[in-house]
């Protein structure tokens, strides 16, 4: 090395410590990981220890519950009326799966029969007599297995639908980003109107927008859905009708065509199930934003958050996680070390679930006010450094909305930039501005101006990343030297407080909340020395 | 030479303006659900034509899917409106920012003004109050829960008008913020109305500012509902935080002149 400033840093950094494109410390990363393990380590005792409702329905579900009864006028599922049963009479920290298999084993029904009858009020899964432990054991894991290898053969089926059509998806972001559209016409008919549309058009993934307050429901709506309010339902029926649309036009443009739904709220982990049944590809995924921007209880959403994440690794679904939202509530120049270091956390409680890096579609946003002297150069630092920290991950980009008004020729223009700075800092999966954002959901007109704004611009920009060097000390180096130093700061705050603590004086997104309170905390249930449930084992 | 000076927009007939006064022009973009052709383009100029507008140019037929053509028009107005005659009912109230809402409840009142909001009856649609309260805001615009002079609470939905108004006399309210999104058989209008009319009964109509907000909610329609004052989509939560500050400013001087 002759270069005399260069040097004098390598004085503190081996050659080794250099990251890949801006000139980050490997020192700092490294530790900034350890202190998210230790973050997490305490959170794993509560995770092992305790259930939810959500889970326990997500277990008889993924055992082939999957049946609605009629209630109050409309469809509630059957696996709702099973687990409330069971909860309501203190027995579920036995497992559902321990009921339910033992009441397999007396009435010889099948899981469908026994299911629609529990859920008719003809048997009560508590009254009925005991098998001998072993056999129970023997049954529920026997439920399991069947489950696990359904699980599997979708999968299959989805990996070989990508092998027979062309696959653009490169977690690293090499192939260049992802054009990544929403559907929100509250009507899934129509929804995949508008999403062969946009695939037609050029669009590689599709996310199918969910009906306002939907994570906040505690069952998830059953069938078909033909209204929702700035968005569609998530329903098993509807995810169905999604894949089975993407799979035609995947095999028609002889291009794979992702869908996306929410794997959030209350009922995280049976949406994972029911995603994993039906082929998604992508879920939005966070340990903590039903947390802190649903008030959904900590422990409901850290227990189930661990259990969706299994479904999903198994299934090898990509997650999205929501750190943008960070910078929507709160400034988005100050706020860049919340992101990276809830992008650490979220690394360490997948890791913890067992998926592997190329899941993790850590997610951040360009959300930096427009009028700020320089801000391209601190949101290319922003996304550069996201890139160069999580090599393996596909990094998940979301585009302006917080400035965003009715002057849709301005937001075109603004999506331009950040489309520009999508492909020039190699963002895997780039969630597509529409110039219309402030106003109302998607028209047809708006995804497809919006695919051409990104079709031009990914192209013509495709390969200047790689001919591009950052300034030795320049702003750019500087600001993401910057925010990784704030974000170790930050996350040894964190650590020095313990997650709920943390959260509880507001070290993300300047929003509090307590261990106990928000919604869903009657719905956490400690396990009993019985527990059984052979889902945790085999996933 | 002498210049030739530029016609001054004629209020009484006023027209949109490209580069000529009430030369009319207007731009149009919308999609017909149909392939483009030449048909197509033809169905595009008979459609503006039908909407009043002369010399229709079509600046670009593209195909935005299978069966579905986009379009950017341009086309002269035919039509005019008479400015003078105009008459809005709005919320009367001056626009501020965060920062000078704050100042102002510090300096003038002292304390911090107590709001609470919610999604009534049956409405599950909370996009609107949390938009308006809670932090994160709307549009770049922090809500109400941001203000440091402001106590605003949002209760989420569902919350029935009793409770409502129970639970704003038991935390004092200053104001309440009722959001409606759901209008199906204009259920949003009988809502509003039970909501005074049970206020009136416990005798707290006059010691509290009730707005209204949702997308279908308009001022004058508030005021018909007899609430003091309503918002439309895409308000922002400083335009409410202005008027609550406003309104209460106002009540608090008519109060004192009357003692």
């Amino acid at each position: 090395m002759t270069d005399k400033t260069f040097d004098t840093r390598l004085d503190v950094m081996d050659i080794n410590h250099i990251m890949s494109k801006l000139l980050l410390d490997k020192g700092v990363v490294s530790r900034c990981r350890e202190l998210a393990d230790h973050i997490a380590k305490p959170v794993g005792d509560l995770i092992s220890t305790h259930t939810t409702v959500a889970i326990e329905r997500a277990s008889l579900r993924l055992a082939g519950v999957n049946g609605a009864v009629v209630r109050g006028g409309q469809l509630f599922p059957e696996a709702n009326i099973i687990v409330e049963n069971l909860h309501a009479s203190g027995l579920l920290g036995r497992g559902a799966l321990y009921w339910f298999a033992n009441a397999l084993l007396q009435k010889k029904l099948t899981t469908q029969k026994l299911a629609a009858a529990v859920a008719a009020g003809k048997i009560d899964l508590s009254k009925l007599p005991r098998s001998p432990e072993p056999d129970i054991r023997e049954k529920a894991r026997e439920l399991c297995m069947r489950a696990k290898q359904h699980l599997l053969e979708k999968r299959d089926e989805r990996d070989r639908l990508r092998e027979e059509t062309r696959d653009p998806f490169d977690p690293t972001g090499k192939n260049g980003p992802l054009l990544y559209v929403i559907v929100a016409t509250g009507n899934i008919h129509e929804d995949v109107v508008q999403a062969r549309a946009a695939a037609t058009a050029g669009a590689d993934a599709i996310a199918v927008i969910r009906s306002t307050a939907q994570s906040l429901l505690d069952y998830i709506p059953h069938g078909a859905t033909t209204e929702g309010f700035g968005g569609t339902y998530a329903t098993q029926e509807n995810f169905r009708i999604m894949r089975t649309a993407l799979d035609e036009e995947s095999r028609k443009l002889g291009r794979y065509v992702r869908l996306t739904n929410y794997c959030s709220g209350l009922c995280m982990p049976e949406i994972a199930a029911l995603g994993a049944m039906e082929r998604l590809d992508f879920m939005l995924n966070d340990a903590m934003y039903g947390i802190l921007f649903r008030d959904i209880n900590m422990k409901r959403t850290l227990v189930d958050q661990h259990f969706s994440r299994k479904i999903i690794a198994l299934s090898k679904i990509v997650i999205h996680t929501g750190e943008d939202n960070y910078l929507t509530t709160a400034d988005a120049i100050e706020n860049g070390h919340q992101v990276l270091a809830s992008q650490f956390i979220n690394e360490r409680f997948a890791l913890n679930a067992g998926m592997p890096e190329n899941l993790m579609g850590l997610g951040h946003a360009q959300e930096m006010d427009p009028q700020h002297p320089d801000v391209f150069l601190k949101e290319i630092a922003r996304a550069q450094m996201t890139r160069d920290i999580f090599p393996d991950s596909p990094i998940k980009f979301m585009p302006p909305t917080r400035f965003k008004s009715g002057d849709i020729f301005y937001s075109h223009l603004m999506d331009a930039m950040f489309n520009f700075v999508g492909v020039l800092t190699g963002q895997t999966i780039q969630l597509l501005g529409m110039l219309t954002e402030a106003m109302h959901t998607p028209l047809m007109q708006d995804r497809w101006l919006s695919i051409r704004n990104a079709k031009y611009i990914f192209n013509g920009a495709r390969t200047l990343g790689s001919e591009i060097s950052f300034k030795q000390g320049g702003v750019i180096e500087s600001w993401a030297r910057k925010v990784l130093e704030d974000t170790h700061r930050h996350l040894e705050l964190v650590a020095g407080k313990g997650l709920f603590k943390a959260i509880e004086e507001r070290a993300f997104a300047g929003v509090t909340r307590t261990e106990t309170g928000g919604k869903g905390h009657d719905g956490v249930v400690k396990k009993s020395p019985e527990y059984l449930n052979p889902f945790f084992e085999i996933l | 030479m002498v210049m030739q000076k530029t016609a001054k927009a004629n209020l009484k007939k006023l027209k949109p303006y490209g580069d000529i006064m009430d030369d009319g022009v207007m731009q149009l973009s919308f999609t017909l659900p149909v392939d483009p052709s030449p048909e197509a383009r033809e169905a595009a100029t008979l459609l503006m034509q039908k909407m009043g507008f002369d010399q229709v140019k079509i600046a670009t037929m593209e195909k935005a899917a299978d069966g579905f053509s986009f379009f950017v028009i341009y086309g002269n107005s035919k039509h005019a409106v008479d400015f003078t005659k105009i008459k809005v009912i709005k919320v009367e109230s001056e626009k501020k920012s965060r920062e000078e809402i704050d100042a102002l409840v510090q300096e003038k009142i002292g304390r911090r003004i107590i709001i609470l909001g919610a999604c009534t009856g049956f409405d599950a649609h909370t996009v609107g109050i949390d938009a308006i309260i809670n932090m994160k805001g709307f549009a770049g615009d922090y809500g109400l829960e941001r203000y440091k002079w402001f106590d605003a609470r949002n209760l989420g939905s569902q919350i029935p008008n009793e409770e409502f108004l129970k639970k704003a006399v038991e935390a004092g309210a200053d104001a309440i913020l009722v959001s409606k999104v759901v209008t199906q058989h204009n259920i949003h209008l009988k809502d509003l109305k039970d909501l005074i009319s049970r206020a009136k009964k416990m005798g707290i109509r006059e010691k509290m500012i009730f707005v209204a907000g949702g997308p279908r909610v308009t001022h004058p329609m508030a005021l018909e509902c007899g609430f003091d004052a309503g918002f439309g989509v895409g308000t922002k939560p400083s335009e409410v935080a202005s008027y609550v500050v406003d309104e209460l400013l106002k009540r608090k001087q008519v109060g004192r002149k009357k003692r």
